[in-house]
């Protein structure tokens, strides 16, 4: 496994980034992060100096398996409620503006 | 709508070999949705099965269906797959309003079931679909969308979002690429499918009810120069939700694809839609940048590490599966594999095979549901299994005629009663009055009636014109309103007009 | 005598109640406090006084109080969901929601008769070590308002600390319960990973998160933690093991015996060749407060995990990652925010104009980088590699636990900082985690206990103990808290002035 380059976080990627993860960030906050991120970076990029080959990685702290419910219906939230704290609602329904993109 | 330039079928096959692929997703029959106790009950008003969980609210966790893990391994078993004994559940990071998390939770590089396969035969030909993997997701909201036309996405003013589908327990299950089925590609895929959802019922683990979305399919199409070592770049055909619709798909896909590849066109790897109304399909709107999913393990379950007892025990109560039942079945009754075929497309061989169970006999069973019934199916607009009748009264209704109780007219009128929930066919039989009239005073008295009320025709059978007899024979039947058995109504007037 | 409410114990208040004092009484001292310090301190987010008042009222009447936990007030990190009660984990995005359930820690703390005072404030979705970057506001700590109160669970530790509740829940994903408690001079414990229900905890860093008890001394800690623990089968991670017996544990360990106890101090936090980044009066408090171990009977051994030097570099991706696809959930159509709703923006527009409105700047932050450590072509180098590194970190826990029965160490290399003197610096301000990082890392448990002052500031002492053994963090910080009581002849928290009386602090 090679080492991540380190500080390369550039300002395109960061804007790619914060479009993959839906934040419409400013110019400021672009070249602000930019330059904090690389920062991030290099102290986190250290990972890449461990010894890790054969090692599992620890996705659980306590490990577990089979954890499952049985198959039985629960009483669900009334509507009301349901929609209560909904932005926009219409014909019970959650209300969103026009949708571009087709879904995944 | 698509004004794609298309070459005749049997054009594409001259020149190119085509590859294809499906990916079908299977809503599982659970009474609780997948990570939550929310009930799956199909048509319900809009956002009224929803909960925390299913509705992604801040805090809630997600807790596995143990029937949904047990009837995803139960899948795998049936299409031969190697069961996992470590397997997770993954996110898959993408933004869209009917994914209430902002993440679909799927299974990524540890799904459930690897490698297994399914023989579908057409035309008495055997295919071997090779399955990759069968993994177990939740599904998501639906969209509807306001404002434009047709309810499409495309020109809506907006778009209203109810969840109660999301968090329904959803298999998927993926084939590797089918290649060699040549011009029987569409027949192979649709056959396929078809099998599938035989598989699906006999597991009991989903209604498979394709009108209600229970199973969509999305069907990958490529096409290569015959002769290429190479496979062509695929199409993905998405929710292509009738059996029928599979064949032409694929069917439409060849014809589109050998057009572009005909001019030199490359093929775009792209998402397509099908547009049942006219066969066709049209591209998806292509995503400015890739889409990257940022799949990693879903903290919040723990792995699924089946052992072998529990599949071990899974596997000693699969039933009987279509293909091993149909062969028996076939022996059994000793019909062709193209009968079976028959009864298969025509959905009728669990109704034949219960009906065989009540008494009947195979042939009569067979006879009985793939014609009067399916007639009476199909003006009703309705599969057979949705009729008003047992494969019992069936049975029954085939038991009166062969004790003669009734004949073949008769039944059909039987029949009308008990679709019309008059009761089963003895009482319909006993209540619209519809036995055969044996050698009773009323036929004596009818065979009397029509000889005197023909006396001409009497006198031409004394002498000697037997076949003179028939007319006297319609004159009985006639006013016995088919009640009479023929045979007996001849005979009684033979006798009365040769013994003389 | 309603006057020293504010500054009892739990246990005393148990006994207050127990010998007639109401719920109501004890209930309106703490609101009046809060009325009359909080405008300084800023420890509380939402405060409903007459739902308060009426609960504490009901369990008056239903002649509970005193029994357990009935009729004790109690406040809740904004992280922990309560129906019907504004919950924003301290973001602008989720402003004005009421959520329509309970979380688990809610619910059973309802359940035991506690009276909820209200909700404390927190770094916005918990990402933070100062409570600057709450959306609603900084809190102060009640020794000294110019500086931080610690994080994320900084409400909850000031509210306690400054007697504006007697004791709180935090929560710790980095060590959000510890650093807060160290800073403040509480007892701050963050329970083994799966032994606390998650069920209504707006996630951080689902692998991480967990919910403890803030509280004025160990036996508090110890009661309150009862209370919140045990198995919950709405969290697929919840251990399914008994409610431990916690409280016992703690009045065993305040009889001062710790003979046969073998504890280890870790050489990579704070030890020889690692005092980088801490502070002198730290470490002596650290080194006094082992010595007082050691007098009590415990066998005290330097140990090394070597790879807790990695586990900053490996928490600042593991977190960041996981916030990121959790905080993915905050899209503007359900609930919370929306930004740019007006006919102009397509659905994908208003997500992002919500996001980029509704979340504050550390956020974002991890959000971006999160975002980017899990994308393909990435996820090996830094998510995986993380992942692994945080197995060579249980790996050195493992093998330590082998030798020893308890680990030490400072909670924080520095005692409480200025406001404001690190919020530009996001990698100096991920250095108030270092200490805490390993046991988060490992799920297993620790606890901070005041360990003495260091320029007038509390400083903290961390006891971390093996998975599902947190009666040792709870013995061990009672024997030091005890230890330590007697030789001043008074609790630590008596030393921080006006705790029943004037406002504290006269910042603006």
């Amino acid at each position: 496994m090679s080492t991540p380059s380190q500080g390369q976080l550039s300002r395109d990627e960061v804007a790619h980034l914060a479009r993959l993860a839906r934040l419409a960030v400013t110019d400021e906050e672009l070249v602000l992060f930019a330059g904090q991120l690389a920062a991030v970076l290099d102290a986190v990029a250290q990972v890449g100096k461990a010894g890790v080959e054969d090692v599992p990685p620890t996705t659980h702290a306590v490990p577990m398996t089979n954890v499952m419910r049985e198959d039985v219906v629960r009483p669900s939230l009334p509507r009301e409620t349901v929609l209560a704290g909904a932005p926009a609602a219409e014909d019970d329904r959650f209300r969103v503006p026009r949708i571009l993109q087709e879904e995944a | 709508m698509s004004t794609d330039t298309l070459v005749d079928y049997d054009q594409v096959l001259t020149r190119y070999e085509p590859v294809i692929g499906l990916e079908t997703h299977v809503e599982l029959g659970t009474a609780s949705k997948m990570f939550c106790g929310c009930s799956t009950t199909f048509g319900a008003e809009p956002n009224t099965q929803t909960c925390p969980v299913c509705l992604g609210l801040p805090g809630s966790l997600p807790v596995a269906n143990a029937m949904a893990i047990e009837s995803t391994i139960r899948i795998g078993l049936a299409l031969g797959c190697r069961i996992a004994t470590w397997s997770r559940f993954a996110r898959k990071n993408y933004f869209y309003p009917d994914i209430p998390k902002g993440f679909q939770t799927t299974q990524y590089d540890e799904p459930l079931c690897t490698a297994g396969h399914l023989d579908v035969e057409v035309d008495g030909e055997t295919y071997r679909v090779e399955i990759e993997r069968v993994h177990l997701e939740e599904d998501t909201g639906k969209n509807l969308h306001v404002g434009g036309a047709t309810g499409r996405i495309h020109g809506a003013d907006h778009s209203l979002i109810d969840y109660n589908r999301a968090g329904i327990p959803l298999v998927e299950i993926v084939t590797r690429p089918i290649p060699g089925a040549g011009a029987k590609a569409p027949e192979v895929a649709k056959a396929y499918v078809t099998e599938l959802r035989e598989i699906l019922l006999a597991l009991g683990v989903s209604e498979v009810r394709m009108e209600q979305g229970n199973l969509r399919c999305d069907v990958n199409t490529s096409l290569a120069p015959i002769g290429s070592l190479e496979w062509g770049t695929r199409t993905e055909t998405k929710n292509v939700n009738s059996l029928r619709s599979v064949e032409r798909a694929v069917r439409f896909e060849m014809r589109r694809q050998a057009a572009l590849l005909d001019e030199g066109t490359r093929i775009l790897q792209e998402t397509r839609h099908f547009h049942e109304d006219t066969g066709t399909t049209s591209p998806g709107r292509s995503k400015e940048e890739a889409t990257d999913y940022r799949y990693f393990p879903e903290p919040d379950l723990v792995p699924v590490a089946p052992d072998e007892e529990w599949v071990a025990k899974l596997a000693a109560m699969l039933p009987e599966l279509p293909a091993a039942r149909r062969s028996r079945l076939s022996d059994e009754w000793g019909i062709t594999p193209t009968e079976m075929a028959w009864l298969v497309n025509a959905g009728a061989v669990e109704l034949v095979s219960d009906t065989v169970a009540a008494g009947a006999s195979p042939s009569d069973a067979r006879k009985w549901w793939l014609g009067e019934l399916a007639r009476r199916a199909n003006d009703a607009g309705t599969d057979l299994s949705d009729l008003a009748v047992t494969p019992a009264q069936v049975a029954e209704l085939i038991g009166l005629i062969s004790a003669g109780t009734i004949n073949d007219q008769l039944a059909r009128q039987a029949l009308d009663g008990v679709l019309a929930g008059e009761g089963g066919p003895a009482a319909v039989v006993e209540a619209r009055g519809l036995a055969v009239m044996g050698d009773s005073d009323e036929l004596v008295a009818a065979v009397d009636a029509a000889i005197e009320a023909n006396p001409d025709v009497a006198e031409k059978v004394r002498g000697g014109k037997v076949q003179a007899i028939g007319a006297l024979v319609g004159a009985v039947m006639k006013t016995t309103r088919g009640k009479a058995d023929a045979a007996t109504v001849k005979r009684m007037l033979e006798e009365r007009l040769t013994a003389s | 005598m309603s006057t020293s409410f504010t500054s009892m114990t739990v246990s005393e208040l148990q006994a207050a109640l127990a010998d007639g004092a109401t719920s109501a009484d004890v209930t309106r001292t703490y609101l009046d406090r809060i009325e009359a310090e909080d405008g300084v301190l800023g420890a509380y987010l939402h405060v409903d006084p007459e739902a308060a008042l009426e609960r504490a009222a009901a369990v008056d009447a239903s002649g509970k109080a005193g029994t357990g936990l009935a009729g004790i007030p109690v406040a809740l990190k904004d992280v922990v969901v309560t129906e019907g009660i504004p919950t924003t984990s301290g973001s602008r995005i989720l402003e004005g929601w009421k959520p329509p359930y309970d979380a688990t820690v809610a619910a059973r703390l309802a359940a035991a008769g506690t009276v909820l005072l209200g909700k404390t404030n927190m770094d916005e979705f918990a990402m933070g070590s100062s409570t600057e970057n709450s959306a609603y506001g900084v809190t102060r700590n009640p020794w000294n308002p110019e500086r931080i109160p610690g994080g994320s669970s900084g409400g909850s530790s000031a509210a306690v600390a400054g007697g504006l509740a007697p004791w709180a829940i935090g929560t710790d994903t980095g060590g959000s319960i510890r650093q807060p408690a160290a800073l403040t001079g509480l007892v701050g414990h963050k329970p083994t990973y799966g032994s606390v229900s998650r069920y209504g905890l707006i996630a951080f860093s689902s692998s991480l998160d967990q919910a403890g008890p803030m509280a004025r001394t160990v036996l508090d800690a110890a009661l309150l933690h009862e209370a919140i623990g045990g198995h919950d089968p709405l969290d697929s991670t919840s251990i399914d093991v008994p409610v431990p017996v916690l409280a016992e544990c703690a009045r065993r360990g305040a009889e001062g015996d710790l003979s046969g106890l073998k504890v280890g101090v870790v050489r990579e936090l704070g030890g020889q060749g690692h005092t980088d980044g801490y502070e002198q009066g730290v470490l002596d408090r650290f080194t006094e407060a082992v010595a007082l171990l050691e007098s009590m009977g415990a066998e005290v051994r330097e140990v090394s995990c070597p790879a807790f030097d990695l586990a900053l570099p490996a928490y600042y991706l593991i977190a960041p990652s996981e916030a990121s696809s959790n905080l993915s959930r905050f899209d503007g159509v359900r609930y919370g925010l929306r930004v740019g709703d007006d006919g102009n923006h397509d659905l994908d527009e208003v997500m992002a104009l919500t996001r980029e409105q509704g979340f504050g700047a550390e956020v974002k932050r991890r959000i971006i980088l999160g975002t980017y450590a899990l994308s393909s072509g990435y996820y090996e180098a830094y998510y995986g590699q993380a992942q692994k590194v945080r197995t060579l970190i249980s790996r050195d826990f493992s093998a330590a636990y082998a030798d020893v029965d308890v680990l030490v160490s400072p909670t924080t290399p520095t005692v409480a900082f200025p406001l404001g003197s690190r919020v530009d610096d996001p990698v100096a301000m991920y250095a108030a985690d270092l200490c805490t990082l390993p046991a988060s890392l490992a799920g297993v448990p620790a606890i901070s206990v005041p360990c003495g002052l260091s320029d007038g500031l509390p400083v903290g002492f961390q006891v971390m103990a093996p998975a599902l053994a947190d009666e040792r963090c709870y013995q061990v910080a009672a024997a030091l808290e005890a230890a330590q009581d007697a030789a001043r002849g008074s609790r630590f928290l008596d030393q921080l002035p006006r705790r029943d009386a004037e406002p504290v602090g006269g910042a603006a």
